[in-house]
């Protein structure tokens, strides 16, 4: 198991080694992720929102639809943790004494 | 398990003098999302920092009088419902979801209006933040209420 | 020279794939739930790092628009990462809050967090 461990982990590894020679250089402005969409928004953003930082903007409106679903998700996550651990006692003695039972034998 | 309040006259002297700092911080990164780093995650994590800090110092008992984990579901509830409210209302007064330029704010126009609507929604991420944050502490340290 | 060009050029995403396969041990190689639990917060921390890596620009200032900077594109960082990372970072919390939730569970029932003896203890009970 160990080995196979190793082995999975050298490949991705080597499998990530040689994406990065595909990647664009450090700090390129040329790259293809800083030309495509983004000059778009540096530029409008002040024009159509009134607000400088451009983070805010893009967040709260451009992709505001995107961190509506984002702030349901952590909401729920809230919500999923109070179901898991609130009031187990009553569950453990109905369900659970059987593994432990068999866990102490 | 957190049952013992700390006697120690220098851990309550310095958190009992700290909180409100940080809420005010907290504060503070809320509102200046628009002109500088910050906005509503940073600041609701700030805020629900601030309240940790109090269970941490004052114990369970008297940390949730001042401030119970139901009050902190509630304010994640109101966070959620500001931001659907700010994506709602525009359906209602010819915009699109989410189209804060829609707003029913009568004296406001324009990108004035999305710099406003971008203010609402930074305040219910905070609040919605804030309380689920509290609420994921609580329910881990595991004490009933 | 290429090799050193090259390094030069790449050294952060070398240093993300290192952290990436420490992450990957530790979800793999470790028996401990709670471990593997730390080795995806470090998988997940690389994947930030790559995206806000990804960002910068040479000669780029913070993306918050300044007066003396002007509106040109290339004065400023890409921010769409930043924002994209934001939201991640957020879901990586709730997600780290609800696995340990998960944790605290199993604990209670098994009495323990090391897979193999819950994997044994699972079978038994089924037979």
């Amino acid at each position: 198991m160990r080995w196979v461990n190793a082995f999975i982990i050298l490949l991705f590894v080597a499998l990530m080694l040689y994406a990065t020679v595909g990647l664009p250089d450090h700090a390129d402005p040329q790259a293809p992720a800083n030309v495509h969409v983004s000059p778009t928004y540096i530029e409008d953003s002040v024009a159509d929102t009134h607000t400088p930082n451009i983070v805010t903007a893009v967040l709260a409106d451009y992709r505001g639809y995107d961190t509506l679903g984002e702030t349901v998700v952590i909401f729920t996550a809230g919500l999923a943790c109070i179901l898991i651990l609130m009031k187990r006692k009553a569950n453990d003695k109905a369900t659970l004494s059987k593994h432990r039972h068999s866990d102490r034998m | 398990m957190i049952k013992q309040h700390y006697q120690s006259i220098v851990i309550q002297t310095v958190c009992s003098l700290l909180i409100p700092f940080i809420q005010l911080f907290a504060l503070y990164v809320i509102i200046h999302g628009h002109y500088g780093p910050g906005g509503g995650f940073q600041g609701g994590v700030l805020l629900a920092v601030s309240i940790i800090l109090q269970r941490l110092y004052l114990g369970s008992k008297i940390s949730y009088r001042k401030f119970s984990p139901k009050m902190a579901l509630a304010f994640g509830a109101i966070g959620m419902l500001i931001f659907g409210f700010a994506g709602v209302v525009p359906l209602a007064f010819g915009g699109a979801f989410l189209d804060y330029e829609n707003l029913p704010i009568f004296w406001v126009h324009g990108a004035e209006l999305r710099a406003l609507g971008i203010l609402i929604v930074e305040i219910g991420i905070g609040l919605a933040v804030f309380g689920t944050l509290v609420l994921i502490f609580d329910s881990l340290v595991g004490e009933r209420w | 020279m290429v090799i050193i060009d090259l390094f030069l050029s790449r050294y952060v995403y070398f240093m993300i794939v290192v952290l990436l396969a420490i992450g990957l041990y530790g979800m793999l190689g470790k028996h401990n739930l709670m471990k593997k639990l730390i080795g995806m917060n470090i998988f997940q921390t690389a994947i930030f790092i790559f995206f806000i890596e990804g960002a910068a620009k040479r000669g780029g200032s913070v993306p918050v628009i300044d007066e003396i900077l002007g509106m040109e594109a290339a004065q400023y960082v890409n921010p769409l990462p930043h924002v994209l990372i934001l939201t991640g970072i957020v879901v990586a919390i709730s997600l780290t809050g609800v696995a340990l939730a998960f944790l605290l569970v199993i604990y209670r029932t098994y009495k323990t967090l090391d897979d193999r003896a819950i994997m044994a203890n699972m079978k038994e009970s089924a037979e």
